[in-house]
């Protein structure tokens, strides 16, 4: 990307105020968002600005919410039962849950690559060719499965075999098309549910540099439990923790250099070092 | 044991009450005969359903099989013209030979039917044997009766139909399948019923697959189950599955051969046909559809149910549209499922009989049906109406019916079995 | 979206052209209404089952010669000589579910039982689709075997003098082994669904096979046993073809089940069999019976239901 971007250093945490500037400095971002489960609060007050073109990573405790704030940036949570949003999350200025906005058009945005694996039982070529021909894709679909398959780092392995069913690749592979399948759709953002937990080492790597290539043209929103992944491939870091009533919250966002190297509170140093409960 | 009686002895104030020593194992002894007792009823009882299906079936092929013996009006061999037997005359002989021994008003009208000039020799012929030789079942028996007590049955007959002629016969054919209709069990089939039931079940398929799949859909896919009027749906599936069939022909023949009677007699088509009536296929299928809809539903809802959340967030994830999901992701991956539990509900679409008698087969019918507003016989109909005859011959036509139909069934099933493993292997390699 | 290419342009923020609002979908609209009509549409069977049922038995009731006290005061049942009481069609049906639940009931337990504590997988792949083949095969066709060999039988094991050609025993005999395959089905899922730590915790305590499946494994799945036991008996009255064939065709007040007697099924086959004109009283009739089937059926369907809701066990 030629465009200059300013880069944001300091903390985010209470910046109040939407700012519906749309300056592109934002991809996207959360303010006063909490969101329930039925009676349960899941995450309470979360206040963010995820900047554009940038790697963020969210890390946290087991069930402090990682992926259900995830899921609130392209509304997921919508197909959940009984999940409810308050607060906003504004998208380049517009607030995504305004009753008003269609939650499709968001997703076709807002990607989204999940924990596990999972292609449609298709063809390779059909798993990337889907999303954007339902989203009214008109131009040359060979040409355009073969640029996606490329940024996903697919091409060689899977270019003699795209009629192949999507089932038959290894799980790295299949990650990689999903994230293929995700780009293809030329959305905005990328959030991507812990997208290498469930791959050995040598996957993981892959997956990790193909973020890297990806976050010149994308921002990229990666839910990690691995603290040097984090460290490795993100810009900025947002440390979740629980509360008392197991909700979680927003403890500390920052450069990922300052959170991990000076972090700004206690409880974010003791579960970066591992002396968390 | 042993172990366990000392231990409680010391803390239990009940020790001693416990068995030991030889009492006890007398006691394991008998508890474990009485083990075996039980584990053989258990298996008996299971023999029994085992025992069921084979006296089930054995007695259906008993009764398709198995000596006849015909007594005939007139002796074919009377009939012979110069020493050439009946059946190898050729038609012009033929002729002259039904005009001479039937009512010169029953020649005129057969002429009129179909002029003998352009008739076959095998029609003629058949007329012949109809009208002239009148071949009658006098007494049949079963196949086993008949490979087992060969002798006895030939003395038998000898003794209480003399001049009978006794054969083998069977009584599937192809000329059975092929025939329609008869009063004569020799020369009736099951034609008519066999195009009545395809019939039938066409327009049941038509009606009820996308109903239920599209009802299957919405309460799976759309429905907020807390809406009251979601879970009344449900609930009222459910309690729909149970309702006796026989309640569905009434529901059938009160609105659909009744209340829409202009529209399912075809009576809309032909500009108010008072002859006809609101007993045709079109009201049998419809009244067979809302009896296998909640079947249908029931199933599609569990397969849509068994189709992994993580599919449809892919789609979402993608910026799909609810529908688009459904129709491209949910559906195939569901669709064996679907499939097969909408086979298995029309094979009882097929084997249901009580509800045809109320909505109203027809008794005797011998043409074939020719679209949704004809009059139908199907086949459970037509095995019904043989096996309320008591003459032994309808029983053997009857057992007949049943093995077309039971054929039938199984091929139904099969392709259900079959379909099923194509669908899995296409989306493996898709 | 238009291709990749004016994609590239949205890409980098530009809020003024973006533009997340709702667009009116009509396929979406119109397939979702369709839809819901296509759930909707066993709502209106059921209105129109309780409608019809109800309106015809209004009309029958409402015939000067008729009323309740007859209908449930007398034996006799002759609706074209005046004859109104419904007693006789219900204690050949009640003779009948019971003969059908004396077979089907210890039978479908005992498979049931048989397969889910002592059957190996060997045993499981055969006696499972000999019972789905059992519940496929067309009722009519049981009806013939009712009446063609399970009759002779009876006949010639009790005596042709006690056994009339149509009895009862014989259709109910039947019936009950219709059912069986239901019954096993449903309680074998009860059985099934017991967790087995409850049957190692028996075994531990010296228990034999037997022991822990009557006294563990059973009490615990209780209530899925009874339902099942209540939706057989639901089916065993509203069964028809093998009543209407094997049974005997005219209303007889009997308790014997030897003898002739027609079901309240077999008598609504039997008269809508015949040239039924609309209106009549014959008309009228079989729907009063109809809906005194539908409202048993119905009620033991709920029963059933309660039960399973109300006993569930829950083991997490
Ligand atoms: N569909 C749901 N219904 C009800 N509660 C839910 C649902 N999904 C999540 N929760 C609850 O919300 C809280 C946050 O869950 P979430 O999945 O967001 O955690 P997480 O941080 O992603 O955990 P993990 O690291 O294990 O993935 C948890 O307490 C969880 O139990
Ligand atoms: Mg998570």
């Amino acid at each position: 990307m030629t465009i200059a971007i300013e880069r944001p250093t300091q903390a985010q945490i209470g910046s109040s105020g939407a700012s519906a500037n749309g300056n592109g400095r934002y991809a996207i971002e959360a303010d006063a968002m909490s969101v329930f489960y039925g009676d349960f609060c899941a995450v309470r007050e979360v206040r963010m600005k995820v900047p554009t073109n940038k790697i963020t990573a969210i890390i946290g405790p087991s069930g402090c919410g990682k992926s259900t704030v995830l899921r609130c940036f392209n509304r997921m949570n919508d197909l959940i039962a009984g999940a409810r949003i308050e607060g906003e999350v504004l998208f380049q200025g517009h607030n995504i849950y305004d009753a008003e906005v269609d939650p499709v058009e968001v997703r076709r945005r807002i990607g989204m690559v999940f924990q596990k694996a999972n292609p449609f039982p298709k063809s390779i070529y059909e798993n990337v060719a889907w999303g954007t021909r339902i989203n009214g894709f008109r131009g040359d679909m060979d040409e355009m499965v073969e640029r996606a398959l490329r940024s996903a780092a697919l091409w060689e392995e899977v270019k003699d075999k795209l009629q192949q069913s999507a089932l038959g690749l290894s799980g790295g592979q299949q990650q990689r098309l999903c994230i293929a399948r995700a780009i293809a759709v030329e959305p905005e953002i990328i959030l991507m549910d812990e997208p290498a937990s469930a791959l050995d080492p040598i996957a993981t790597l892959r997956i990790e540099d193909l973020m890297k290539e990806l976050s010149e043209k994308y921002t990229i929103i990666v839910v990690t439990h691995n603290m040097q992944q984090a460290a490795r491939i993100s810009d900025f870091t947002a440390f979740f923790s629980v509360d008392d009533n197991r909700s979680g919250h927003l403890i500390e966002f920052d450069d990922t250099e300052k959170v991990f190297t000076n972090p700004g509170q206690k409880s974010t140093e003791d579960y970066i070092t591992g002396r968390f409960g | 044991m042993m172990a366990l009686q000392s231990s409680q002895r010391a803390s239990d104030p009940a020790a001693g009450f416990m068995p030991s020593g030889e009492t006890y194992h007398g006691q394991v002894r008998t508890r474990r005969r009485r083990g075996r007792v039980w584990a053989l009823i258990f298996q008996a009882a299971m023999l029994s359903g085992v025992i069921a299906l084979c006296a089930l079936l054995l007695s259906i092929v008993n009764r398709s099989f198995g000596y006849v013996a015909i007594v005939n009006e007139i002796d074919p061999a009377e009939l012979a013209v110069d020493g050439v037997p009946l059946n190898e005359l050729p038609k012009e002989k033929l002729v002259p030979i039904l005009e001479a021994n039937i009512s010169s008003g029953l020649m005129r009208r057969y002429e009129h039917d179909m002029p003998f000039a352009e008739r076959s020799r095998e029609n003629v012929h058949g007329l012949i044997l109809e009208r002239v030789v009148e071949p009658q079942v006098e007494a049949s028996w079963g196949l086993f009766d008949s490979v087992f007590a060969r002798g006895s049955i030939m003395a038998e007959a000898e003794e209480r139909f003399p001049g009978s002629e006794v054969y083998f016969r069977s009584w599937l054919t192809a000329s059975f399948i092929s025939k329609s209709q008869s009063s004569e069990p020799l020369r009736t089939g099951v034609r008519t019923a066999i195009f009545g039931s395809l019939w039938v079940v066409f327009i049941t398929i038509v009606f009820s697959f996308p109903v239920g799949v599209g009802a299957a859909i919405y309460l799976e896919e759309y429905a907020h189950k807390e809406r009251f009027l979601n879970r009344l749906i449900q609930t009222n599936i459910n309690n729909l599955a149970g309702v006796p069939s026989i309640i569905y022909g009434m529901l059938g023949l009160a609105i659909f051969v009744r209340i829409m009677e202009f529209v399912t007699s075809g009576a809309f088509l032909s500009g108010g046909d008072t002859t006809a009536n609101g007993r045709t296929i079109i009201s049998a299928g419809l009244t067979l559809g809302l009896l296998i809809l909640p079947l249908i539903i029931i199933n599609g809802q569990e397969a849509i149910r068994a189709v992994p959340s993580s599919l449809r967030q892919a789609g979402f994830g993608l910026g799909a549209t609810h529908w688009q999901v459904i129709w491209h992701h949910v559906l195939p991956s569901a669709m064996p499922g679907v499939l097969t539990g909408t086979i298995l509900a029309v094979s009882r679409a097929i084997g249901e009989t009580a509800p045809l008698v109320v909505v109203g087969a027809s008794t005797f019918i011998a043409m074939d049906p020719n679209g949704p507003f004809s009059k139908f016989t199907v086949l459970p109909i037509q095995i019904y109406q043989w096996t309320s005859r008591p003459q032994d011959e309808f029983r053997n036509l009857a057992a007949a019916a049943i093995l077309v139909l039971l054929v039938i069934l199984l091929a139904l099933n099969a392709s259900a079995v079959l379909l099923r493993n194509r669908f899995n292997r296409n989306r493996a390699n898709a | 979206m238009s291709g990749g290419d004016s994609q590239a342009h949205s890409m980098v923020g530009g809020g003024p052209e973006l533009d997340l609002r709702r667009k009116p979908r009509f396929t979406e609209t119109i397939i979702r209404v369709f839809l819901f009509l296509c759930g909707a549409i066993s709502i209106l069977t059921t209105v129109g089952i309780v409608f019809v049922l109800g309106r015809e038995s209004l009309l029958f009731f409402a015939n000067e010669e008729v009323n309740l006290l007859k209908f449930f005061g007398e034996t006799e049942w002759q609706p074209a000589i005046g004859w109104f009481g419904i007693w006789p069609l219900i204690t050949a049906t009640f003779m009948v579910s019971v003969i059908a639940m004396l077979v089907a009931l210890p039978l479908g337990l005992f498979i049931a039982i048989y397969l889910s504590e002592y059957a190996g997988q060997r045993a499981r792949s055969i006696v499972k689709p000999i019972l789905e083949v059992l519940a496929g095969i067309p009722t009519v066709v049981y009806g013939y075997f009712a009446l063609t060999l399970m009759t002779p039988l009876l006949r010639t094991m009790l005596g042709r003098d006690l056994v009339e050609i149509y009895n009862t025993a014989s259709a109910g005999i039947v019936v009950g082994i219709l059912v069986i395959p239901l019954v096993s089905s449903m309680s074998e899922d009860a059985l099934s669904a017991v967790p087995g730590s409850l049957r190692q915790a028996s075994y531990g305590l010296g228990a034999t096979r037997l022991e822990t499946a009557l006294r563990i494994v059973l009490p615990a799945a209780l209530s899925g046993v009874a339902a099942a036991f209540i939706v057989a008996i639901s089916r065993a009255i509203g069964e028809t073809m093998i009543v209407a064939i094997a049974a005997g065709a005219g209303p007889n007040f009997t308790f014997s089940p030897f003898q002739a007697a027609e079901t309240m099924t077999g008598h609504i086959v039997r008269i809508s069999g015949g040239d039924l004109s609309y209106d009549s009283i014959d008309y009228n009739s079989i729907f009063a019976i109809g809906l005194m089937l539908f409202l048993m059926t119905l009620g033991l369907n709920f029963l059933s239901q309660w039960i399973v809701r109300r006993f569930r066990e829950e083991y997490e």
